[in-house]
This record gives structure tokens, C-alpha cells and sequence, in this order.
């Protein structure tokens, strides 16, 4: 299926160009003008200028504070060598538990809310792409909440949510429910918690990516699915699927960065209750360096980190690789 | 992967300001870590030639004041250093707010960028690590040349601001923890006074109980559980480090009967369960919670509450002896690369003068440290503050040990937050949290180099 569809797209789009185009093309690569050497790093300048500044340098930092006992705030700062990295890995260590634990946090909050952050604004992007009447005012209205700075909704679904004093109870309550769910205070419910806002924040931004993709996928191929008596299903799955595959690899890799990364939400919301078993990793490395200013341990626990990260990001390009070759 | 470049900028589009707020102050040493051997070897305390009363008759100075006055108390302050600007012609004091938690990350990474304030306010708690991280310098001399001593202050307050044998901080106030309470359900419940004994405190909350007040003390988990946890202690007679600063201490006897005293407030149903930060609070200006204990610096919030009618009295008496926790606000003076003489004598002439004038900072909910004006009949006209002045005798302040503070964080407040959420058994978390608070404790005596 997925050859058809680069056959047809490259037949759509190659037409109007013909065979005089490509022999133009041809003929101005024969006779290339020759740049002076520095032409394409004066053009890649200022690109890397900033990736310089502000990637290359930080993360060579970064690995240099790593392997230092780094105090900003103190004259010495002693090379401690792989030191930090021994302490996240030796269980007697201060840091080991914390540090684990907060591991944890961001990995079952990552795993339960990515399916969610995936598939419900595909879902959305689906009805949304239809034609009806007041299309423009629900996409505006799924988007809203994104425009929201973590610190509003932090501070609106603390005051929601809370268990003892907060509407949400309330409201279950008067409902005839029950009305004392420790929502920001115990587990499970802090995930509920945490995962529901999360989701009704971001939905509309994967949808806005799904959209876009959605426009992407040629008319032609639904009508020719239509022509040869594909059902709805099958049209989504042989079509809208398949077209959406480069946009579905975007999606899910930047939705676990980003729940990878959760920080405020639960710095808001449940502030790590219970006894910091939500407390994530991120919010643990800015405990660490930016409040007790062991900035050598923050910066070995931030390459750990990365390490899954990247691993994270190779493994769901090569699954979906192979998802979609067979 | 042709998408990286977007990932990555995507992904830190969602990670939340402070995280933009640090990724500044990690840029800072950078800018200010070569000169730090030059700066240790310039003097670092600053001597006096100024005139002794504290008035400055130099050239016009600026100076930059910051402190994290950013509450109910900051107006108070503003205007104390507005009058004081007017009063001195050749001074200008500008002052700069910013939260606590933050002003204790900002300012050291400030001063040693060489960009800090002329001076600032700091806790009493916060002045070893600060001197230890040479943000701020000593001011024995100041003391001396303002004239002040130990018999002009509250000893304990006094005696806070040395660090190794010297004086690090001119005490502004003192502001300990209270017990609060709600004056209309007092009356419903049949209880005439605040209790001062634990058989009173115990009754009354049972008292309350029989008159369908289900919840009379809500026990908090978080903020201020551990200032809490801290005054049982001191209660119990229990130290939270030992004497030479070595080894913590909270999981003594006083400290387990001082968290589980906490806990039997919700076993026998006096607290509800899973208390969310401030709820107790937030209950208690609904009058839903009779009784809870907070810091001095409630009272103006307390008072804008329309219809509630509360008071506040000393902690009662639940351990062996009487004991509360406090903190003090103290001036310091930052560090500077180019010391400079007139403003040195200019930041005296404000402390002396802010502290002569501190029946105003009083009014902000706070209790003076000077004698002279606690003292006054001014200050006992104010019925709530000269209430918790009566603890003054017995206030215990954290230990002037470098990086307590952030051991404390890490080690006996989570015990309190684990045992009161339910998710450790006190006497072990207390244990767990005073193993990894010595491992903490002997990194930092390696660090600070004492």
C-alpha cells in the first residue's frame, strides 16, 4: 500500500515540470560556478552559531560539571572524577533512592500519558478535519488551553482538585459520590490527577500537528480507496495512516520528550505527594542544583536522564520503521 | 531523524519558565569565577571610620536593599525606606523584592557575579551558609559602631547572628510559630481560653467534637508540619543536632513523640486525612478548622477575613517544657569586590535607623528584636503580636550550621511528610531521615571546610 501511495503522489506532483525541466537541470550542473571554500559555512553561520551557543557549549558544560564536586558558589571546586555517576548507581549513596524514585515518577507518568497524548488528539483531528458548522470555533476551543502558562493551570487544577477544600469533591459529593478522593495527595490518584490535566492542556497542540498532516494526504487517494470500495476503516487504516506515518514518528517522539521532561505540573499540583513519590526527575535535578546547589550530581543525573531519553527516541523510530514495513 | 532539531525546540517550549530561570543563573559563574581568588584575598570586612551614631555625612550614595518582603509585609517595608529617604538627603535606598526561595538562589549567584545588592535581608537560619559561601561579610564592626550589644536584644535572637566567633547579622524582628484560633467556635464548643496544656489542648479538640466540629486541628503534611515537628521537639526536650554539629539528632525519644503526637491528631479523627498544602489554613479562614498552628506573619492576612473571628495565643504545652520555633529577619551586608567606604557608612546609617523604627515593621506582623521598642507601650497596644512576644523567652531557632538548611529540607521534612501522608511509620522515617541527614551533614563539614 505504501508504494501506491508514493507512486500516485510523485505522478501528482511531477506533471506539470515534464522532460524540459530535468534537462535544463542537468545542464547547469555540468558547468558549476565555483564558490570561494567559506560560501556554505557563511550560509550555515548563523545556525550554528546558536547551536553553538546555545547547545554545543552547554552540554560540553554540562559533562565538565559532571565530573566535578561543583558548588557554583564556593572557591573550589574539586574534580571528583566519575564520582557523581558512582553515587546515582550505589544504593547506600544520599542520592540513590531520591534519585531512583523520581526515575520512576517520570517513567510511569511518561508510559500512561503518552498513549493518551497520541491517540485522543488524533481522534480530535480526525472530527475536526470534517466539514460542519462551527469547525474554526472547536478547533480554537481544543487549542485554548495550550496557550495557558504551566503556572495558571498548575495553580487552577490545585485549587480544583483539592481533596479537602477543593470544587471537585464537592461536586462529587453533591452528586451522592465520594467526596474525600486524595486527588493531590495519594497514589494512584495523583496520576489521575497529573495525567487529566496534562492531557486536557496539550490535546491541542498534537491535534494541530495531526491536522496539518491530515491536509497533506492528497484527495485523490480517498477517492480512489472510495472507487475501489474501501470501508471507512479501511480507508483509515490504507490511507490515513500510511500518510500520516512521518507526522505519527514527530508526534510520539516529541510527546515522551516532552512528558519526559514533566516538571511544573507536578511541582504544582501535588508538589511530589505522597512523600515525593511524584516528585519527577526533572523536578529532582532542579531541587538539587538549583536550590542545594550540587550542581556536579544535578548535572550527572541530567546525562543519565538523557541517555534514556535518546534510547527512548531511537527505539520508537526503529518500531515504527518496522511497523510500517510490515 | 531529520526531526531532531525541531524535537529538541519543541520539547523545551514546554518545560516551565524556572526551568529558562536556571539554565540563567548556570551562565552566571562563568562570568564571575576567575576573579574568586583575587576576591578572597581582598579584605572582607569592612572597617569603620564613620561617625559612630550611625549618621552618614558623606557624598550622596545609592544603595540597592533586596529582601523578600513580598507579601503582606512588603508595603510596611517600602514604607519605612521611603521615610527613611526622605529623612537623609545625601542617601537613596532602592528596594528590590523577590521571593524567598528564589532571593536565596539569586543572591549568592549575584554577589559572587559581582553583581548583588549593598545589602539585604536574610534569615537567621540562612547567615552560616551565607557566610561560609562568602556572600556576606562580617559586622562586628558595625555592631560596634552603632553601639549595639547583647543587652540591647533578645539573647537568643543576638546570639543567632555569630557564625565562628563572629557577627554576621543586625536583628530586625523575630517572628515564631502561633496557635491560632477561631473565637466563634470556641464559644459553640463551651471553651472560655486558648488551652495552654496538652490534657487542655486534648479536651478542647474533643469538646469540639461533641458539638459536631468534626475537624478541629488539621494536621498538614507540608509547610509549616516541619516548624511544627521542630517546636514538639524542643518540647520534648530533644535537640535537632548534637552539640558539635557532627550528627543529627530528631529521631530521639522527644523526636518520635513529637511526630507521633502529629499523627495521633488524625488517628483519633481530630485531622482529616490527606491534608493538601495550605487547606489547613484555607479551612481554618472558613471555619472549618478551629485551631491551627502558623507563623506570626498570618495576622494581617487573618485580619482582611471579613466575619472571622479569631485570636492567637502562645503554642500550648505538649512536651515536657516550653519551646517554639522561630526565625529572625537580620540585615547583612553583601560582599563586594571594590569595597567602598560611604556606602559602608550610608548601610549603617539605614540599619540603625530601620531598627530604631521597627515598632513600624512590627505593625507587619513581626516582633521587634530590639528591647527598647518590643518593650514599648506602642508595641503592646498591638494585642496579637505582644500575645506571641510572650514566647520570646523561649524561642529556638534551626543551628548556625552551613548547609542545615538545605539538609533539613531533604532529610526532616520529608520524614514529616512521609509519616503524616501515611506512607511511613514515624519512628522509621525519622530513622531513614537521620541516617542520610549525617552522610549529608559530613559531605557538607568536607565542603565548608569546618
Amino acid at each position: 500500500m505504501a508504494s501506491v501511495t508514493r507512486d500516485s503522489s510523485d505522478v501528482a506532483r511531477g506533471a506539470p515540470s515534464g522532460p524540459v525541466g530535468l534537462t535544463r537541470r542537468r545542464g547547469a550542473r555540468r558547468h558549476p560556478t565555483r564558490a570561494a571554500w567559506y560560501v556554505p559555512y557563511l550560509f550555515l553561520a548563523p545556525y550554528l552559531v546558536l547551536f553553538t551557543a546555545f547547545a554545543l557549549i552547554p552540554a560540553g558544560l554540562l559533562v565538565w560539571i559532571s565530573l566535578h564536586d561543583w558548588d557554583f558558589l564556593l572557591p573550589g571546586k574539586p574534580w571528583s572524577g566519575l564520582d557523581n555517576y558512582r553515587k546515582l548507581f550505589d544504593s547506600g549513596s544520599t542520592v540513590y533512592s531520591d534519585y531512583w524514585q523520581s526515575m520512576k515518577a517520570t517513567g510511569i507518568f511518561t508510559v500512561f500519558s503518552v498513549p493518551f497524548l497520541v491517540a485522543l488528539p488524533l481522534l480530535l483531528a480526525l472530527v475536526l478535519n470534517g466539514r460542519f458548522f462551527g469547525r474554526s470555533f472547536f478547533r480554537a476551543v481544543y487549542f485554548a488551553p495550550f496557550v495557558l502558562g504551566v503556572g495558571v493551570i498548575g495553580v487552577l487544577w490545585q485549587y480544583l482538585l483539592d481533596p479537602n477544600v477543593g470544587p471537585i469533591n464537592h461536586w462529587l459529593g453533591s452528586l451522592g459520590l465520594r467526596d474525600d478522593i486524595p486527588w493531590t495527595t495519594d497514589t494512584p490518584w495523583v496520576w489521575v490527577s497529573l495525567i487529566g490535566a496534562t492531557v486536557w492542556w496539550t490535546i491541542g497542540y498534537n491535534t494541530v500537528i495531526y491536522l496539518a498532516g491530515l491536509q497533506d494526504i492528497p484527495r485523490e487517494l480517498y477517492e480512489a480507496a472510495k472507487v475501489d470500495g474501501a470501508s471507512p476503516g479501511q480507508r483509515f487504516r490504507h490511507v490515513t495512516l500510511p500518510g500520516l506515518r512521518v507526522v505519527l514518528v514527530f508526534v510520539v517522539i516529541i510527546t515522551i520528550l516532552a512528558s519526559a521532561n514533566m516538571f511544573g505540573q507536578s511541582y504544582l499540583i501535588t508538589n511530589g505527594a505522597p512523600a515525593q513519590q511524584s516528585r519527577t526527575a526533572i523536578m529532582y535535578i532542579a531541587e538539587k542544583g538549583l536550590r542545594n546547589f550540587q550542581m556536579g550530581e544535578a548535572a550527572a543525573m541530567s546525562l543519565v536522564l538523557t541517555t534514556f531519553l535518546v534510547l527512548a527516541s531511537v527505539i520508537t523510530v526503529f518500531a515504527m520503521r518496522r511497523a510500517a514495513r510490515d | 531523524m531529520t526531526t531532531s532539531p525541531e524535537t529538541t525546540r519543541v520539547s523545551r517550549g514546554r518545560v516551565l519558565g524556572l526551568g529558562a530561570a536556571g539554565a540563567a543563573t548556570l551562565f552566571l559563574p562563568g562570568c564571575g569565577g576567575s576573579d574568586t581568588k583575587e576576591k578572597l584575598n581582598q579584605s572582607q570586612q569592612g572597617t569603620s571610620t564613620g561617625g559612630s551614631s550611625g549618621g552618614y555625612s558623606g557624598p550622596a550614595v545609592k544603595l540597592a536593599f533586596w529582601n523578600g518582603f513580598t507579601g503582606g509585609d512588603g508595603p510596611y517595608m517600602e514604607r519605612l525606606v521611603k521615610r527613611f529617604n526622605a529623612a537623609h538627603k545625601n542617601i537613596t535606598v532602592a528596594m528590590n523584592k523577590l521571593e524567598w526561595a528564589n532571593y536565596y538562589q539569586k543572591v549568592p549567584a549575584a554577589v559572587q557575579a559581582g553583581k548583588g545588592p549593598d545589602l539585604g535581608i536574610m534569615h537567621i537560619d540562612q547567615l552560616a551558609t551565607n557566610a561560609a559561601r562568602q556572600v556576606i561579610i562580617p559586622l562586628d564592626d558595625v555592631a560596634k559602631s552603632l553601639k549595639l550589644d547583647k543587652s540591647d536584644f533578645a539573647a537568643a535572637v543576638w546570639d543567632g547572628g555569630e557564625y565562628q566567633g563572629s557577627r554576621y547579622g543586625i536583628p530586625l524582628d523575630t517572628h515564631p510559630l502561633g496557635f491560632y484560633y477561631d473565637e466563634k467556635l470556641m464559644q459553640q464548643a463551651g471553651i472560655d481560653a486558648p488551652p495552654e496544656t496538652k490534657a487542655d489542648f486534648e479536651a478542647a479538640l474533643k469538646k469540639f467534637e461533641a458539638k459536631g466540629i468534626k475537624n478541629p486541628f488539621w494536621m498538614p503534611a507540608t509547610w509549616p508540619a516541619h516548624l511544627m515537628f521542630m517546636s514538639l521537639l524542643w518540647q520534648f526536650g530533644g535537640e535537632l543536632v548534637s552539640a558539635d554539629g557532627k550528627k543529627a539528632a530528631f529521631n530521639s525519644e522527644a523526636g518520635k513523640n513529637a511526630l507521633n503526637w502529629m499523627l495521633s491528631m488524625q488517628k483519633q479523627g481530630f485531622s482529616p486525612k490527606n491534608v493538601a498544602p495550605d487547606s489547613q489554613y484555607v479551612a481554618f479562614k472558613n471555619e472549618k478548622n478551629a485551631f491551627t498552628w502558623d507563623g506570626i506573619w498570618q495576622i494581617n492576612d487573618l485580619k482582611k477575613v471579613p466575619g472571622l473571628k479569631w485570636g492567637v495565643a502562645p503554642l500550648p504545652q505538649i512536651g515536657s517544657q516550653k519551646a517554639v520555633w522561630a526565625s529572625s529577619h537580620n540585615f547583612v551586608i553583601m560582599k563586594n569586590r571594590n569595597v567602598d567606604q560611604n556606602k559602608l557608612d550610608a548601610s549603617k546609617a539605614f540599619i540603625s535607623w530601620i531598627s530604631q523604627h521597627s515598632i513600624d515593621w512590627a505593625k507587619a506582623g513581626q516582633i521587634p528584636a530590639r528591647n527598647s521598642v518590643r518593650e514599648s507601650a506602642a508595641f503592646k497596644a498591638l494585642p496579637q503580636q505582644s500575645a506571641l512576644a510572650k514566647q520570646i523567652s523561649y524561642v529556638h531557632f534551626p543551628p548556625a550550621l552551613p548547609g542545615w538548611g538545605d539538609v533539613s529540607v531533604q532529610t526532616l521534612e520529608q520524614a514529616v511528610i512521609a509519616a503524616v501522608q501515611g506512607k511511613k511509620a514515624p519512628d522509621k522515617a525519622l530513622d531513614d531521615a537521620v541516617s542520610k541527614a549525617n552522610q549529608l551533614l559530613e559531605e557538607n563539614a568536607k565542603k565548608y571546610g569546618s
